[in-house]
């Protein structure tokens, strides 16, 4: 455990939290600074570069795009975290219970995590998303995480698997320790580096599954978020018309967002298979 | 191989197949949404008459079977796709949904194994190289440098791509995959055109994915370097250069390869954003216009043939991976 905390700060993680935290900062509290006000139609001039009174511009609507994007920002982050958490929890119980028990439990998770693992998450999602209005960020999180969940279940089951050959588990069942408590007292603690890790990766994929379904058209309008911002920029041709401060924010905050979680998640990979690392 | 092997992954195949052919009918049948309906609002919004459109309505009806139970319906559903009939597209109505994904198949393998071949191929080289002692320094960083390219989605990078090199330089097209009106030919100058068209999307795949190869590929080859052969073949004198390439790549490149087929399953699947930012004719734009235009059966066909790419591709990986490496038996 000491051995975690001296490694813990790499400077891959330093960099990984200082990219986190440019995005999550301004993302939870920048809500408290915004004026309900500029979100509304026509709070500023259409297509407006950016001046004083509105410090990136406004869109095709005139809605100011720094509200818009603090407003969706805790979107955005809601999302993954409701997705990646659930799937990683979801995954957690599921890995635990069939690396543990082992038996027909655990072939009949495995079977479904095969099958699961070979249909394309998108497909799934572009389906459901086309014929469902996925209304709340909640509601996007939690389809996302069923169509994600097969990896994080995979990934802890194996490394179940070999925890429990190990002696000290042995000991503990010889001295008569209940299975619960040998899985979530003994194990889970043991597991804590690597389930982190399998953590910050679901939280990736949500976000990218759920900025894909919003760039495709497919996320809730009612709702601002960056995904929704990219996808309206693209439709009033943004791009074309030169208008960088409506369409280049939303894909450099996103762009630090995965930097950040993929420094994150490799540092803490880097701790949880510390042979992994070549020297 | 065993004929017991061969069983089991036969049925977890069709298992696959079945079950993702259920979630497609059950989620498009417990949908709010009326396909027909969506379709009459389209055609009353381009102003063609009502008569037209209850013939049609009832031609609808009675294709799609909306009339009869529901257990029926899903009978004839799943003889449908048996048969290898997904149904009609209604944005483009007399043409089958079949003939759509046909049309558009072409230019997503095209593209994709380009680029995904491309990627592997400098991924790898780099990855391995990173890992190598005698590279300098320099360059190990450069590879570290390119790896959080992979962390950065792809249809990111395109929209940048797209900025910087087809609105602010102007060097490339801005999208669709040959020049408008230009006469198609097997010669080199439509090939050129072609190529030209391709180079960004490929370009942000590219960019996007050789991070990852680079990652793996550098953790193999550390483990691989450790390996007696290697002593050995530096103990017999060999030059550098040949360990490197006959020794050490060579036994790192299996799982590779591997990884490499898994992403050749995924390829009509995976990349389906870069077309859509790109214009580009291929199944991701088809999907897209299928979207937009609420043409439900081209939504519901393409997503199904997705899946089935990738579970044969997943299934031919495993009938075939005891030939890729002999160590391996079922």
């Amino acid at each position: 455990m000491i051995r975690h905390l001296r490694n813990f700060f790499s400077p891959m993680m330093a960099l990984g939290i200082v990219l986190l935290a440019l995005v999550l900062l301004p993302g939870l509290f920048g809500q408290l600074f915004t004026n309900p006000e500029q979100m509304r139609l026509m709070a500023g001039g259409i297509n407006a570069a950016p001046t004083w009174d509105h410090l990136l511009g406004t869109q095709n609507e005139g809605r100011d795009v720094l509200t818009y994007i603090l407003k969706g920002m805790p979107n955005t982050l809601l999302i993954g975290l409701v997705g990646g958490g659930s799937a990683v929890l979801l995954g957690t119980v599921l890995g635990m219970v069939a690396g543990y028990v082992g038996g027909p439990l655990d072939g009949a998770i495995r079977n479904i995590v095969d099958i699961g693992l070979t249909i394309p998450p998108l497909a799934i999602l572009i389906m459901i998303a086309a014929s469902f209005s996925v209304v709340l960020p909640l509601t996007m999180g939690l389809v996302i995480a069923l169509t994600s969940w097969m990896h994080p279940t995979r990934v802890i089951r194996s490394q179940v698997l070999s925890l429990r050959e190990r002696e000290f588990v042995l000991l503990l069942r010889l001295s008569g320790a209940s299975p619960l408590h040998i899985v979530f007292r003994e194990l889970l603690p043991n597991l804590i580096p690597f389930l982190a890790a399998t953590f910050v990766n679901s939280v990736a994929t949500a976000i990218l599954a759920s900025i894909g379904l919003e760039v495709l058209g497919l996320g809730s309008f009612q709702t601002p978020t960056l995904g929704n911002l990219i996808y309206f920029a693209i439709i009033g041709n943004a791009m074309w018309l030169g208008l960088w401060w409506w369409w280049l924010p939303p894909i450099l905050i996103l762009i630090v967002l995965f930097m950040g979680l993929f420094f994150v998640s490799t540092a803490l990979d880097a701790i949880a298979n510390p042979r992994l690392e070549p020297r | 191989m065993n004929l017991r092997y061969l069983g089991r992954r036969m049925a977890t195949f069709l298992l696959t197949i079945f079950i993702a052919s259920t979630l497609n009918f059950a989620i498009t049948r417990l949908t709010p949404q009326d396909p027909i309906a969506a379709l009459l609002g389209r055609m009353a919004s381009r102003g063609r008459s009502v008569e037209n459109g209850a013939e049609i309505t009832a031609l609808f009806r009675e294709r799609l079977g909306l009339d009869d139970s529901l257990p029926q319906q899903y009978l004839n559903y799943l003889l449908g796709l048996l048969r290898g009939d997904l149904g009609y597209s209604l944005a483009f109505f007399p043409i089958k949904v079949e003939a759509v994904i046909l049309r558009a198949l072409p230019w997503t393998l095209g593209l994709l194994s380009v680029a995904t071949l491309l990627a592997f191929t400098i991924g790898n080289l780099l990855g391995a190289l990173a890992a190598w002692p005698q590279v300098p320094r320099g360059f190990r960083w450069l590879v570290y440098l390119s790896m959080p390219f992979s962390a950065i989605p792809y249809y990111l990078l395109a929209l940048i791509l797209v900025y910087l090199f087809a609105l602010t330089w102007q060097v490339l097209p801005l999208g669709g995959a040959f020049t408008v009106g230009s006469t198609r030919g097997r010669d080199l100058a439509t090939f050129a055109d072609m190529a030209r068209h391709a180079t960004l999307p490929v370009l942000s795949v590219v960019l996007a994915v050789v991070g990852f190869w680079a990652l793996s590929m550098r953790g193999i080859m550390a483990t691989v370097l450790g390996e007696d052969y290697l002593i050995y073949a530096q103990a017999r004198g060999l030059r550098s250069r040949r360990i490197f390439s006959h020794y050490a790549m060579r036994n790192a490149m299996l799982p590779q390869v591997t990884a490499l087929a898994i992403d050749f399953g995924r390829l009509i699947s995976g990349q389906v954003l870069v077309e859509i930012i790109f214009n580009y004719p291929g199944m991701g734009w088809v999907l897209y216009n299928a979207l937009r235009s609420a043409d439900f059966f081209v939504i519901q066909g393409v997503t199904l043939f997705m899946i089935f790419t990738v579970a044969v591709a997943t299934l031919l990986l495993d009938l075939f991976y005891p030939l890729l490496d002999p160590r391996i038996r079922y």
